[in-house]
Parts: C-alpha cells; sequence; structure tokens
C-alpha cells in the first residue's frame, strides 16, 4: 500500500513503540492533540500518557529530561514542534547529550525529531534548516531522509541506535511524497548515502526535499544528453565520505546542493573532503546551490528566491557540462 | 526521627574524607602538581555529603561541583578522584575530562556538566523513567544559588511538578555565583521561595549541620517514593574559599568568613558526636587516621597510574561507531 512520508514516521515510532517497551515520546502537543503535524496521531491512545507525554513549553526541559531517561536505559523520541525551536534546547543537546558519551561513558539514546525545511509560508521561525548549526558537534549523529522508505527505516535505526540522533523531517514533503513501502521490519543504517539516479556527467550530492528538485533537474537534463548522478546523503553526520569520493571518482563534476544557509555548513564540509580527497579527480570546481545567508523571508516572491530551484541546477549543470 | 550511631559515624567519616581529600588536592594544586582548575567544596561538605548519605544504594545523582561529598558516598574511591585530578588512565574518566567533571553511571553518578543547572532537566528525567517504570527510586540534583538564576532550574522544576516525579532538588547556597552575591543574583530573601511557584514544597536546611541535611534529605526521599513528587531544600552556607584555587575572593567580606568559620561542618560534627556521647575522640581520631591513609593511597596510586595515550582522544566519541 501506497503511504505518505508522514505515515512513515508515524509507523515507525507505532512499530518501536510496540517492538521495545523502553521507547516513549515527549513534545508539545503530542498526545490527546496527535502533534502539530498529526505525526503521532494515534498513539495516545494506543500507549497512554507516560509513553505519548505533552510535555510544558520548555525545548531545553524536555530534550533534558529525555537525556536523563536515556541514562537509565530507556529510548526517549521527542518532538521540536518546528525545527527552529530546537535553538531553546542547544545547550543539552551539544553541553550534555552529544559529550556524555565521551566524558564518563553515560550512553545517550534519544531521537530528536526536528521538522524543518520551508516552502511552507512559514517565514523566519517555521522554515529554517539549522542542521549546520549541529553539524559541527562531535558526539551527535544526523540524519534527513527524503521519501518514506528511508523515512522509516532511519527513524527505526536512530531509536535503536545508542548514540543521540536528530532526526530532520522535511514539512513540505509529510503528505506530498508517496511510496509503497515493505511491510517486514526492516532499518535504513546510519552512515550510508544512496545513489538514488545512476548516471554519468555531474554528480549532485545532496538530502532531503532537494532530493526531489534534483530528480526534476535530472529529467530536464537528460533530454539535453546531460546525465546527472544523484547522491542522497540520507546521514549528515558522520557523512558518508566513500559514497562521496566513488561518485565523484566517476563522473568528476559536483553540484552540492542544499537547502541551508550557504555558509559554514554540510555544503562547505562535503566541497571540503572533495578537494581534500579526490581532487585529481575532479575536471571542474565544485559548485553549491544553497539557500542565501540570510534569515527565511516570506512573502512568496522572496521564498521562491530563497529557496533553490529546479532552474537553478538546470543552469549550473549546463555550465558545468560545458566547463 | 532516629538516626542510627553507625549512620552518624558513616556521616562523619565522608565529612571527614571529603575535607582531607580536597585539602590535598588543593595542596598539590599550590604546588604546581595538578593541572587547570581546582574548585572544592570547603566548608560546605555536609551538604552533598548528608543528601548522598540518606539515599539508597540504587538511587541517582545528578550533582553539581562542589559535590565530591556526593562522589564518594557514592563509591568513587579517592584513588579514582586523584587519578582523575592528575589526568591519568586509572582517573574515572579516563583522561577525558578532569577534575570534579566525573561521572559513572554503575554507581548511580550522573556526569557534571558545568553549565549549572543543566543536570536539573536530566534528573527530572530519571525520575521520569522511574515513575513510567514504576521503580521505587529516587534521584537527587543539586546546584548552586547562582544556577538557580537559568532557565533550566525553572523548567525542571515545572516539569517535575506537574509530572510528580521522584526528584529532590538541592541548593548549596553559599551566597557567591564566583564574584556574584546572591542580592545580585535574585531579588528573593532564600532561595527556596523559588519553589513556591512550582508548587513544590521547600525546606531551608542549615547547610553546615549535616545531620539536619540528612534528615530533611531522607524525609523528601520518603515523600518521593511514596509518589508525592519533588521537593526542594535549600541547604545555606558559606564558600570558604574563592570560587576556585586561584581567586583570593577580595570581593567577599573578612568579617563573612570569620563568622562562618565558627560554623565549620566538620568540626560541628565533632561536637555533637562527643556531647552527645556517640563517640569518644578517640574513635574520631582513629577515623581521621583511616582517612588519612586512604588519602596518601590515593596519592600513590595516582602518581604511579599512567597517562592515557594521546590517540585515545580520538577514541570514544560515539557510543556505537559508525
Amino acid at each position: 500500500m501506497e503511504i505518505t512520508y508522514l505515515d512513515a514516521i508515524k509507523q515507525a515510532l507505532d512499530e518501536e513503540m510496540t517492538r521495545d517497551r523502553n521507547v516513549f515520546l515527549m513534545g508539545e502537543d503530542i498526545g490527546y492533540y496527535g502533534g502539530a503535524f498529526r505525526a503521532t496521531e494515534g498513539l495516545y491512545e494506543k500507549y497512554g500518557q507516560w509513553r505519548v507525554i505533552d510535555t510544558p513549553l520548555s525545548e531545553s526541559g524536555f530534550t533534558g529530561a529525555a537525556i536523563g531517561a536515556a541514562l537509565m536505559g530507556m529510548r526517549p523520541v521527542v518532538e521540536m514542534q518546528f525545527a527552529d525551536f530546537i535553538s531553546c534546547a542547544f545547550d543539552q543537546i551539544v553541553s550534555v547529550a552529544a559529550k556524555n558519551f565521551y566524558r564518563w561513558g553515560g550512553k545517550t539514546p534519544i531521537v530528536i525529531r526536528a521538522p524543518f525545511g520551508g516552502n511552507i509560508h512559514g517565514a523566519a521561525y517555521h522554515s529554517q534548516c539549522p542542521e549546520g548549526w549541529f553539524f559541527n558537534v562531535p558526539g551527535l549523529k544526523i540524519v534527513a531522509p527524503s521519501n518514506p522508505y528511508d523515512a522509516k527505516g532511519l527513524l527505526k535505526a536512530s531509536i535503536r541506535d545508542d548514540d543521540p540522533v536528530i532526526y530532520f523531517e522535511h514539512k513540505y514533503l509529510y503528505r506530498r511524497i508517496k511510496d509503497t513501502i515493505p511491510e517486514d521490519d526492516y532499518i535504513v543504517p546510519i552512515g550510508k548515502s544512496k545513489v538514488i539516479k545512476e548516471g554519468e556527467d555531474i554528480s549532485i550530492i545532496t538530502y532531503s526535499a532537494m532530493v526531489h528538485i534534483a530528480i526534476e533537474a535530472a529529467h530536464i537534463l537528460e533530454d539535453e544528453g546531460i546525465s546527472l548522478e544523484i547522491i542522497d546523503l540520507r546521514t549528515l553526520l558522520p557523512v558518508d565520505k566513500k559514497g562521496i569520493y566513488e561518485s565523484v571518482k566517476k563522473t568528476s563534476k559536483v553540484i552540492i546542493l542544499y537547502e541551508a544557509p550557504r555558509t559554514g555548513g554540510v555544503g562547505a564540509e562535503v566541497a571540503a573532503l572533495i578537494s581534500e580527497e579526490v581532487f585529481e579527480y575532479l575536471d571542474a570546481p565544485v559548485v553549491r546551490i544553497s539557500a542565501p545567508d540570510t534569515p527565511v523571508p516570506y512573502s512568496p516572491p522572496l521564498e521562491e528566491f530563497y529557496i533553490p530551484k529546479v532552474d537553478d541546477i538546470v543552469k549550473a549543470a549546463r555550465r558545468l557540462a560545458a566547463y | 526521627m532516629d538516626i542510627e550511631k553507625e549512620d552518624l559515624l558513616r556521616l562523619y567519616y565522608f565529612l571527614k574524607l571529603t575535607r582531607s581529600l580536597e585539602d590535598r588536592i588543593t595542596a598539590m594544586y599550590r604546588q604546581g602538581r595538578i593541572l587547570g582548575g581546582v574548585w572544592t567544596s570547603n566548608g560546605m561538605e555536609a551538604i552533598s555529603v548528608g543528601y548522598a548519605c540518606a539515599l539508597n544504594k540504587n538511587d541517582i545523582i545528578a550533582p553539581y561541583f562542589r559535590d565530591m561529598g556526593a562522589f564518594l558516598v557514592k563509591g568513587i574511591t579517592p584513588r579514582r578522584i586523584m587519578a582523575q585530578y592528575l589526568g591519568k588512565k586509572t582517573g574515572v574518566t579516563g583522561g577525558k575530562e578532569g577534575n570534579v567533571h566525573v561521572g559513572d553511571i554503575n554507581l548511580g553518578v550522573l556526569g557534571y556538566p558545568s553549565h549549572l543547572a543543566d543536570n536539573y532537566p536530566v534528573a527530572v528525567g530519571v525520575a521520569l523513567s522511574f515513575k513510567i517504570r514504576g521503580e521505587q527510586r529516587v534521584v537527587a540534583a543539586c546546584t548552586g544559588d547562582g544556577g538557580t538564576s537559568r532557565g533550566d532550574f525553572h523548567e525542571a522544576l515545572n516539569m517535575a511538578s506537574v509530572w510528580k516525579v521522584p526528584v529532590v532538588f538541592f541548593c548549596n547556597n553559599n551566597q557567591y555565583a564566583y564574584s556574584t552575591p546572591v542580592k545580585l543574583q535574585m531579588a528573593i530573601k532564600n532561595v527556596a521561595e523559588r519553589a513556591l511557584a512550582y508548587a513544590i514544597p521547600s525546606e531551608i536546611v542549615d547547610g553546615n549541620d549535616v545531620v539536619a541535611v540528612y534528615q530533611a534529605a531522607r524525609n523528601a526521599y520518603e515523600r518521593a517514593r511514596l509518589g508525592e513528587g519533588p521537593s526542594f531544600i535549600e541547604c545555606k552556607t558559606m564558600r570558604m574559599h574563592g570560587h576556585s584555587e586561584h581567586d583570593a575572593a577580595k570581593y567577599v567580606p573578612r568579617e563573612l568568613i570569620d563568622e562562618w568559620k565558627k560554623k565549620d561542618p566538620v568540626i560541628n560534627m565533632e561536637s555533637h558526636l562527643i556531647s552527645n556521647n556517640i563517640a569518644k575522640e578517640e574513635k574520631l581520631k582513629e577515623i581521621g587516621e583511616q582517612v588519612v591513609k586512604e588519602i596518601e593511597d590515593a596519592v600513590e596510586f595516582a602518581e604511579q597510574s599512567p597517562l592515557p595515550e594521546g590517540k585515545e582522544a580520538i577514541e570514544g566519541v560515539y557510543a556505537t561507531p559508525v
């Protein structure tokens, strides 16, 4: 049966809660109400108020509480209502969760679900892609699925992982992306990228919602005789270096495509890795397509300008093909 | 509440051990044998000794940095602590962390993060797990007067009270957060008043009276185990040294130190034990000698222990490496 990206998330939560009674959920409005995006709908009724916990408006507080429960052997999954509000929990994530194991051996298996991304007219506080804020923090794992299969498999893998994982789920994909996925239990391993489409001329290294515009661009360019290879990183931290290098060695030209602000994030790191490790395979400069270094704007023409578009990729690919 | 003689002697032993161990660490710091900073609980030992001695073995502590007494009571040995200060492989954290930044999940000691009050929400989560699993365990969390100004302190008290979880919050009110006196920290007279806003019962105790801290803690743990929710205990004391050993604390009026010198928690307890015929001077002397031996042994152990190898720096970032 075909299910949405959002259904895949809900199924993963439900199945993990059934499989392991240590798994429980915390967040704002996730219980009786079922979550701002309905990701936890029905779970409160099924598992009760102490496994689907409605929290006070305290992102730092409930993230800290998740850490404490995790240290006692529980496997909490917290929901940031919007990824933007994760800034309130920043200290608990980077100072406590990420460092517990290294500093004193405290295993902290928490999952932080963070609905992120734009194209929903949410402006500066409901559209951000904050993965870059955490990309520089040793001890964290960061994943960002682009489709229902990965959404379910990566969430299950994150819940079963012994480290803190930030799970960035894209709001734009929730109900737009559907797929038929296996009914049997499966996971998508953390740390492995996926070749979404094989190609010969240019590698597009991307993740989350941007994967879909890369696919659209690839169709357009195919007609012009330019063959794109699309790499979906799936895990951002630790990033799959091998997957990146293999594709670069094959195509020798690279576009890194991401929705976050341009500077100092995943794009910069992937570009640096490529220039350090596979420089001699490159036939052209590495190209980044990203949002500009501004807050996310509201008005439709502004937001449309802000978020990378199919046309941006098509133009960049033509330039690279001719290089 | 009656306290057994052996419990009183246990309190005294840990007071004496904490005082002597930290005095020794301070002396070694002045000799240049310890790198980094040294923050002690000198003059405040009764708080962490008291709250930790009142716990059961399988209870948890979410300590702060002047809780050496609680580390010792929970079973972190002087050997491991001394090795920790010297950055040795045999230290509590194998050299990954320094000084009071210890943690040992097997002993029920959560790692202390420098950000004060960060451990308060973490403690609430520990208590929440006990509630979810129906366990009769409690968690003791501690912070300083300064830490109570942080948002995490308030979020933690609020969540704990809404969820009615078995956590007891302690505040070591030693009157100064580094150089900032309590009057510049808050407009209320007692830290305990903060608990009122969260409908959490609170108590103010003499933080230099280990028996008073122990009794208040035991009552609060009892409430928590009965499912009656969190409590808050403000322990009033005085920081007798600087914030850390490099700080001469010239901002603290001399008279205040002189006044609190008369209320020394170790001497307090000695008088209590002798005047109530609980122990004779020889017994206390014997405990003192035992403590000295343990500390000498710890210093020797730590100094002879190996340092970690440089390459270990990149190990242990993930519990499940990718």
